[in-house]
């Protein structure tokens, strides 16, 4: 099944155009800075906002089509959404919520009831169940909107900023839960999010959304290996170890890559298997001499390549593990760097994020 | 009678109210005029306008009586009515702030989730709005409660079918002042409950 979305829409003097595919079994993220207009392209898949033009297909049904007045109302399309701020229903508790749609299409409430608390049990939510949504956390209050948008079974699961609201411990535990629930979900699956390190940790491929407009759109690799424009290059261009996670001593461990180690902040998370270390390169300083300072992560290099995008340039260095540093245009000039240049790359510990 | 009138104000102000909370169109300011008008001018004028309207030789009780001989004036109906008029200004006027203040959003994750418009009404917007629904029904209450320039205008004092309390404690004022006493203070007692009732509401 492909879910297909060929829209125009206009919003307060805001253009949109945006034409992207998915199919069935892979999750697609929807990734932009805030005001692209990644809002108005949840609005218009759910129905809540008619498209100027164009036309949004779910497998063989047609939701809208402009041009021949096409439009499916939110409540007949099979789509579950997690919005931003939820939207939980504050009058009903947790259960209610979640049972909410099954109601809403006739479910008598034992039935519905059943059903909610089934999928309350598989999020790990259960013992809530009867919390008003003030009184939940904000990971309880996400795993129940994922309950809520889930339980109806929808062909089209559509999050948007699933994790954004969440606080870095909650994150940590949401995102696997969000990971998992993605995996099982057997239709299209479609995440929204300004943040690239959750586009890239979820999503099989990325469609970059940049003032209304689509600017690219490939798999995180395609889109790492050129990007097309400075958002996607800075969204893609983090520096991300993957190996094994050892102890150090308290509060901090080391994570061994194939190619290297760095040190990292110990995970507040009981983290299992291989991680990944996400490291901006706007936080690694690169120096001529060997830097003193309080970084844990030093490493000598040769760069390899420099690339100018605007006042800043991206710079890339063979050290051991590799590493990319953005460093501004004014730097570069008076470090003289250039290619072949050695140099010396140093970032603190707690710059790096890890994940699992 | 009041009750009778606080429902009638509720429910013909409700799509009034969302008319002038939702709605976007010409004139939207002059109808919220049109609806507060009966709330600022005097009783007495409001019971010459229903007059003119519902009466015997009204625009519209002209036509009532010749069709289907129905006469409003000086019944229980005229007096529902003439409180009604007084007291739906402020039905509309709580609800619509009420609905203001309440987030569509919410209406619109509702029927992503495949509710019907009736059952988010049902299930969404008329529970969040309780607590303006139960003000305006009490305070469209108290207003009917108290009604007296439409009523003695408009339905006439006519005990048991259309006096309304202030018109008895008016009446009775000069032949049984201890009574009129006595139903003053039930009013005022009435009065400091409604307002105890909206504590924290709107006298906060």
């Amino acid at each position: 099944m492909t879910f297909t979305v060929d829209v125009t829409a206009r919003r307060d003097g805001f253009r949109l155009k945006a034409s992207f595919e998915a199919q069935a079994g892979e999750t697609l993220a929807l990734l932009g800075p805030n005001g692209s207009g990644k809002s108005t392209v949840v609005q218009t898949v759910a129905g809540i906002v008619p498209p100027d033009d164009g036309r949004v297909l779910l497998g063989d049904l047609v939701l809208d089509d402009v041009r021949s007045g096409v439009y499916v109302e939110p409540r007949r399309r099979p789509i579950g959404v997690v919005f931003q701020d939820l939207l939980l229903f504050p009058h009903l508790s947790a259960l209610d919520n979640v049972a909410f749609p099954l109601r809403a299409r006739g479910a008598t409430r034992s039935e519905a009831d059943g059903r909610a608390t089934r999928l309350l049990e598989r999020l790990g939510v259960a013992g809530r169940a009867h919390a008003r949504p003030r009184d939940l956390s904000g990971g309880e209050a996400q795993r129940v909107a994922l309950a809520r948008a889930l339980v109806a079974e929808p062909e089209l699961l559509l999050l948007d900023e699933p994790l954004s609201a969440l606080d870095v411990t909650a994150r940590l535990h949401v995102r696997e839960l969000v990971r998992d629930e993605l995996a099982r979900f057997p239709g299209v699956r479609v995440l929204v999010t300004h943040d690239p390190v959750e586009a890239m940790m979820l999503a099989d491929r990325l469609v970059v959304l940049e003032a209304g407009e689509v600017t690219q759109a490939g798999t995180p690799e395609e889109i790492r290996a050129a990007p097309r424009s400075r958002y996607a290059a800075d969204l893609v261009g983090v520096n991300a170890f993957r190996g094994r996670l050892e102890p150090l001593e308290e509060g901090t461990g080391r994570i061994v890559t194939g190619d290297g180690a760095i040190v990292v902040p110990w995970p507040e998370l009981d983290l299992e298997g291989d991680v990944v270390g996400v490291l901006r390169p706007a936080d690694v300083t690169v120096s001529l001499q060997p830097p003193v300072g309080s970084a844990r992560n030093v490493f000598r290099g040769r760069v390899t390549s420099v690339a100018v995008e605007g006042d800043r340039a991206r710079v890339r260095i063979a050290s051991t593990p590799p590493l990319v540093a953005e460093v501004t245009h004014g730097s570069l000039e008076r470090l003289g760097i250039r290619d072949g240049t050695i140099v010396w790359a140093s970032f603190k510990a707690v710059e790096v994020q890890v994940l699992s | 009678m009041a009750t009778a009138a606080a429902i009638l104000s509720l429910v013909t102000g409700f799509p009034l109210a969302w008319a002038l909370a939702r709605g976007s169109f010409r004139g939207k300011a002059l109808v919220r005029a049109i609806v507060v008008l009966p709330l600022v001018m005097p009783p007495v004028v409001a019971g010459v306008a229903l007059l003119a309207a519902f009466g015997r030789r009204g625009a519209v009780g002209a036509w009532l009586f010749e069709w289907f001989g129905v006469q409003l004036t000086f019944t229980t109906t005229a007096a529902v009515l003439a409180a009604t008029f007084v007291s739906f200004p402020l039905a509309v006027l709580v609800l619509e702030a009420g609905l203001r203040g309440l987030d569509a959003r919410l209406e619109d994750a509702a029927s992503t989730l495949g509710a019907s418009r009736g059952y988010v009404l049902r299930r969404v917007t008329l529970p969040l709005l309780a607590p303006q629904v139960a003000a305006a029904l009490v305070l469209s209450w108290a207003r009917a409660l108290g009604e007296f320039g439409a009523t003695i205008t408009f339905a006439g004092n006519l005990q048991g079918r259309t006096q309304t309390l202030p018109l008895a404690v008016f009446e009775r004022l000069q032949t049984d002042p201890e009574a009129a006493f006595a139903l003053s203070m039930l009013l005022i007692a009435v009065a400091l409950a409604v307002i105890l009732a909206l504590r924290g509401r709107f006298l906060r």
